[in-house]
């Protein structure tokens, strides 16, 4: 074998602290390397030309490039040595920036290091065998989890891209957190009016499938073809016959259900329609309220239905979708403020969420866009603001910003000047986050022409005294402590990640992190993809976001699955699990433990044998692990490679190696 | 009958609040709530110790944690939140060996940080319960609108005293409800009387103490209810120095909790101690009676 | 206004003896006020807790020790328990405290006299003697009318003792306080 290495300066990244001149010259020594050279961007055009040139001049048939992570460079060499004929997968790559020069100073040790690890590297690569993709076709429909903005936009542009849609939504009606809002920062257009019409448009979109009050039980395949279970939950109403006419809702008895389109300010009917410009426009019936369900009596809905659509006896239904991409948008939830019990811990009723007052400002709230105290109606004077309830607060285990709610913090401040204009309205605010296009020019307008008094301090404590709310903070910048005594409290609650995130993500075989947001695949320039081919992220599933970003998202997921869906033919990656017929013994251990069902019992000549379907295997490695005849190895990390790789590390005296 | 507690009464009840001490004992009695005296017991050092060194206070404290271990049991209650937070932080900071090894560098024989520390409140809350309680009620308080006042560290820091909502407890308001009593909302329930700053700056416990009345007096209770000797003295003994600062002109009795139980288990009131307290509680008790015998005729 | 000169004036070996003594790390404040905002002695401070905390984290040893707040500091740990960092602010303030008292600073005397003298009188009985703390606290700051008037209203109750409750134990309480003399040597 003839290997060439190429041991990469990057600027002074790494030839900074290691002597790459000296790694190039001792590589020459290694057994099978041809050719080695150092030079200044290997990634560069220059760079790759370079590299091409050696394979020809030299006869080379595997490649090290010494460089930075192959998690970025990787598929740029393999694309390098293939444009020199040789196969993909006869290139190795020895990170010798963020394993070596990012991590240590003393540039002799530092040399040693890059030199085992191209060592390593040769090793492997003589074991090396070219690997070829098979390709499979692609299923090209897409379903879309979540039916917030997020979701409706990557919803739209997928069908409107020619695309096949299958939009599901766990709530009876699709609008997410949006439909909720009053207004929207910057402009303080009309929430409803900008996504009502987007949200017609998914209803009447031929390509797309809408599945309200539905959630997704399993997801199993692989990209290209995943087969999506999908749970429609019982409405007891039949949808294909109810009209939305909304005489149920007018005559039911049960007034007092929870009303959680409105977050709990005021009641709701147990049959319900959650708001006017609901889509589907349908009713369905909470059956912890509803009084048929309750004590067995009434059946006042089912009289009166000019439809006869009311099913008392409807069960959950289980439906299958077949589709070849999903875009996770499932969104966010609120941070549950009765955490801080020094805010009254939702024991005072006027002590309200960001949300709720929404709920206040909105014509088609509950007070219809009157803004009343919830404990007396009264019009309040003061309307005091506390930012940062659940966000920036480490010890309620939540250390990040929400990122959105200066913003519309200072929307709802001065909506209250609208709505009535003698009021006084403050905010507790820690620093104000704007960074948006026209973001800080409007919380400046809430100051400036609002007359929004800003306090820059958290509050301690919220107590009532009289009719009115006593709330004490800090001014820290008048440094002392400040107390106003207010009508109405609204606390800026925090995003958190959507109830039920982490099961979620493992349905559909996602990372998320700690917090149960979901993880993309590189922050910066994979924000989208997840490391599970196929499944995309949009909005605010992925971490707090606002709509504009969440829109920008959905858009970005969508154009990513049309991207995906312009081939007829997906290629797999190779490095997979391979079982060895005449090794295996058919023990089904490698069955059991592989996470992902790629692993099957055949028949060979009457005998059990493991198979692996190569487009579901993850390339994980677990099998190899367990199989306990080494019959099944990873391509391209066979056990022979690890070996050798270890081998080349333990050969030398480790006093050297490790010093 | 409880589990033997070692009792622990503080320095306090031999002296200005011995009507809490009186009072604890009497209902424990009643309650079959099992007190054990440590023998030959010593001061925790309260505020002041720990004002001096993180060490020595401990030290002051892990004296009577000695004691108990000595006694073999493994739990020891107290009625002070002072003594509760000393003894609870002794016990908590000796979880770090090192700080361990220099309290016990102090004593003459070396502790450990086994003893479990309770309040003589939580032991009711645990071992008797409100509904227990109440069953053994025989004169309930139920003409009396008390407004109960925790003070500040019988519940905070959370991590050290895990015991009730360190914003909201509720313990008190509970045994309250189960004699009888009507519990009056009071928010500032665990916000500081002034502690024991009454003696040097006058000034800094009227206004403190003074905004606890004027708060229990606006939300109509006719007596504040304590488990805290220093918060009742600076609310009681006290009373007429922040009335003369804060030009107002409270008579709000302000009772012990047990003496509260005490009287609607219908004990002897020799045994409470109610002619202990600065302001008379009589007319209060005797509007209480008026009320409780008009609702029922 | 005092000006502060952050390139010489911060003394880093006092911020991280209050760290040792404290347990804390000073820089995870991020002066969001909540400490000040629920501390029931902002009244009375001449520095607020958050910006003794900021003091801290520039290293200003000498306002912080020289403050009326560090006297005035009740320990009722509203600070330590709603600090959304964590911080166990009271006891920094405790520490402080303890620095104050090692230096020297006594702005607030009667304070410090009468936690001296409460616990001398420990020392003494093993137990405190209150009649006997009050007759410390007046002799030393010669303030004889303090709480003279409530004599009346609590003499008759017969709950203040004329002789100290002596305890077996009082030499082994006396032997604590020795040790911690001759450690803190």
């Amino acid at each position: 074998m003839r290997i060439g290495v190429f041991v990469c300066h990057c600027g002074s990244n790494i030839a900074g602290n290691v002597d790459v001149g000296s790694v190039a010259e001792q590589a020459l020594s290694l057994p099978d390397v041809a050719f080695a050279s150092d030079t200044m961007y290997a990634c560069a055009e220059q760079g790759q030309e370079g590299i091409i040139e050696a394979i020809r001049d030299h006869g080379l048939d595997g490649v090290v490039v010494a460089s930075c992570t192959p998690r970025m460079h990787e598929p740029t060499f393999r694309r390098t040595v293939e444009r020199a004929g040789l196969n993909r997968y006869m290139f190795e790559m020895a990170n010798i920036r963020e394993h070596v020069s990012w991590i240590g100073k003393d540039k002799e040790a530092n040399t040693r290091k890059a030199l085992d690890l191209v060592s390593m590297a040769v090793s492997k690569l003589r074991y090396d065998r070219p690997l070829t993709p098979k390709s499979f076709e692609v299923n090209k429909r897409v379903m879309v989890v979540g039916g917030g903005v997020a979701g409706i936009q990557a919803a739209l542009d997928c069908a409107n891209g020619g695309l096949e849609v299958v939009l599901v939504e766990k709530q009876s009606t699709i609008g997410g957190k949006m439909a909720k809002l009053d207004k929207t920062f910057p402009t303080v257009d009309c929430s409803s009016c900008i996504l009502g019409p987007k949200m017609v448009d998914v209803s009447q979109h031929p390509n797309i499938t809408l599945y309200a009050s539905s959630e997704i039980d399993e997801l199993s395949g692989y990209v290209g073809n995943y087969t999506a279970t999908i749970r429609r939950k019982a409405t007891y109403v039949d949808w294909e016959a109810c009209t939305g006419c909304g005489l149920c809702m007018e005559k039911c008895p049960s007034k007092k259900s929870a009303d959680y389109f409105n977050e709990g300010v005021g009641t709701t009917t147990a049959i319900n329609i959650p708001f006017p410009q609901a889509i589907p426009k349908k009713a369905s019936i909470d059956p912890d309220f509803c009084i048929r369900f309750t004590k067995g009596k009434c059946g006042v809905c089912a009289k009166v239905c000019p439809t006869e659509a009311i099913r008392y006896e409807q069960e959950d239904e289980l439906v299958t979708e077949e589709v070849g991409a999903v875009i996770a948008a499932t969104g966010f939830d609120l941070f549950d403020t009765s955490k801080y019990a020094q805010y009254g811990g939702g024991r005072y009723p006027d002590v309200i969420t960001s949300l709720q007052y929404e709920r206040l400002l909105s014509a088609s709230g509950p007070t219809g866009g009157h803004v009343k105290r919830p404990s007396d109606g009264k019009e309040p004077e003061t309307v005091v603001f506390v930012q940062c309830v659940g966000s920036r607060d480490k010890s309620v285990d939540r250390p990040y910003c929400s990122g959105f709610c200066c913003m519309y913090t200072a929307k709802q401040a001065i909506l209250t000047k609208d709505h009535l204009p003698g009021s006084q309205s403050y905010v507790f605010y820690m620093d104000i986050r704007a960074p948006g296009k026209l973001y800080d020019e409007f919380t400046r307008r809430a100051m400036e022409e609002y007359d929004t008094r800003y306090i820059r301090g958290r509050v301690a404590m919220i107590y009532p005294k009289g009719d009115k709310y006593v709330v004490r903070g800090a001014d820290t910048l008048a440094g002392t402590q400040v107390e106003i005594e207010a009508d109405l409290v609204v606390l800026a609650a925090g995003a958190e990640s959507a109830k039920g995130s982490p099961r979620m993500a493992e349905k559909l075989r996602i990372s998320y992190d700690k917090y149960g947001f979901f993880m993309e695949s590189h922050p910066k320039l994979r924000p989208v993809e997840t490391n599970t081919a196929g499944v995309f992220l949009a909005g605010a599933c992925q971490g707090p976001k606002d709509i504009p970003s969440s829109v920008s998202q959905g858009s970005a997921a969508a154009s990513k699955v049309l991207e995906m869906f312009s081939k007829d033919m997906l290629e797999s990656d190779p490095q997979v699990a391979a079982v060895d017929i005449k090794r295996c013994i058919g023990c089904g251990k490698c069955v059991q433990t592989c996470p992902f069902g790629a692993i099957e019992e055949t028949d060979f000549r009457g005998q059990p044998k493991a198979g692996v379907i190569e487009t579901v295997c993850q390339g994980c490695g677990l099998c190899t692990a367990t199989c306990p005849q080494g019959a099944i190895q990873l391509q391209h990390f066979t056990d022979n490679q690890i070996l050798a790789e270890v081998n080349a590390l333990c050969r030398q005296p480790l006093v050297t190696s490790f010093e | 009958m409880s589990p033997a507690y070692a009792y622990y009464p503080g320095c306090s009840g031999l002296g200005t609040s011995m009507e809490y001490e009186q009072s604890t004992r009497a209902i424990c009695e009643a309650l079959d709530v099992n007190l054990v005296d440590i023998p030959d017991w010593s001061c925790c050092g309260s505020t002041p110790a720990h004002t001096v060194d993180h060490t020595l206070s401990c030290a002051l404290a892990a004296r009577n944690l000695g004691l108990v271990e000595k006694m073999g049991l493994d739990t020891v209650i107290t009625p002070c939140p002072s003594c509760l937070t000393n003894l609870k932080t002794a016990v908590h900071r000796m979880g770090d060996e090192e700080f361990m090894r220099r309290v016990n560098s102090l004593l003459d024989e070396p502790v450990g940080n086994t003893v479990r520390v309770k309040s003589v409140l939580q032991a009711l809350i645990e071992d008797v319960g409100p509904e227990k309680l109440a069953e053994r009620v025989v004169r309930p308080l139920s003409g009396l609108r008390v407004a109960p006042y925790y003070g500040c560290i019988m519940n905070r820091p959370p991590e050290v005293m895990e015991f009730d909502d360190h914003e909201n407890p509720v313990a008190m308001d509970r045994l309250m409800e189960a004699i009888g009593a009507e519990v009056a909302p009071f928010p500032l329930k665990v916000e500081c009387c002034g502690a024991s700053f009454g003696v040097a700056r006058k000034d800094v416990v009227a206004r403190l103490s003074g905004k606890l009345l004027d708060l229990a007096e606006a939300n109509q209770a006719m007596a504040m209810v304590t488990a805290c000797p220093l918060c009742q003295m600076n609310l009681d003994l006290r009373q007429g120095q922040i009335n003369a600062a804060t030009k107002s002109q409270h008579e709000m009795p302000v009772f012990y909790y047990t003496q509260l139980i005490g009287l609607a288990l219908g004990l002897d009131e020799s045994s409470l101690g109610l002619n202990k307290l600065c302001v008379n509680p009589g007319l209060a008790l005797r509007e209480a009676e008026r009320k409780t015998a008009e609702a029922a005729s | 206004m005092e000006i502060l000169d952050l390139s010489n004036s911060r003394d880093d070996e006092f911020i991280s003896q209050v760290e040792e003594e404290s347990g804390q790390r000073v820089r995870l404040c991020y002066q969001c006020g909540n400490c000040t905002a629920g501390c029931p002695y902002t009244f009375a401070f001449d520095i607020p807790v958050s910006r003794m905390m900021r003091l801290l984290q520039a290293g200003q040893k000498d306002q912080i020790l020289s403050s009326h707040s560090v006297w005035l500091c009740a320990t009722c740990e509203s600070c330590t328990t709603r600090c959304p960092n964590g911080i166990d602010v009271a006891r920094i303030v405790d520490v402080l405290r303890h620095m104050a008292r090692r230096e020297g600073y006594a702005t607030e005397r009667g304070v410090k006299v009468f936690w001296d003298s409460f616990l001398e009188s420990v020392a003494k009985h093993g137990r405190v003697y209150e009649m006997g703390l009050l007759t410390s606290y007046i002799a030393k700051t010669g303030k004889v009318w303090t709480d003279a008037e409530l004599g009346p209203r609590i003499l008759p109750k017969g709950k203040l003792h004329l002789t100290p409750s002596r305890i077996q134990g009082r030499e082994a309480v006396a032997r604590i306080f020795q040790r911690y003399k001759e450690a803190s040597k």
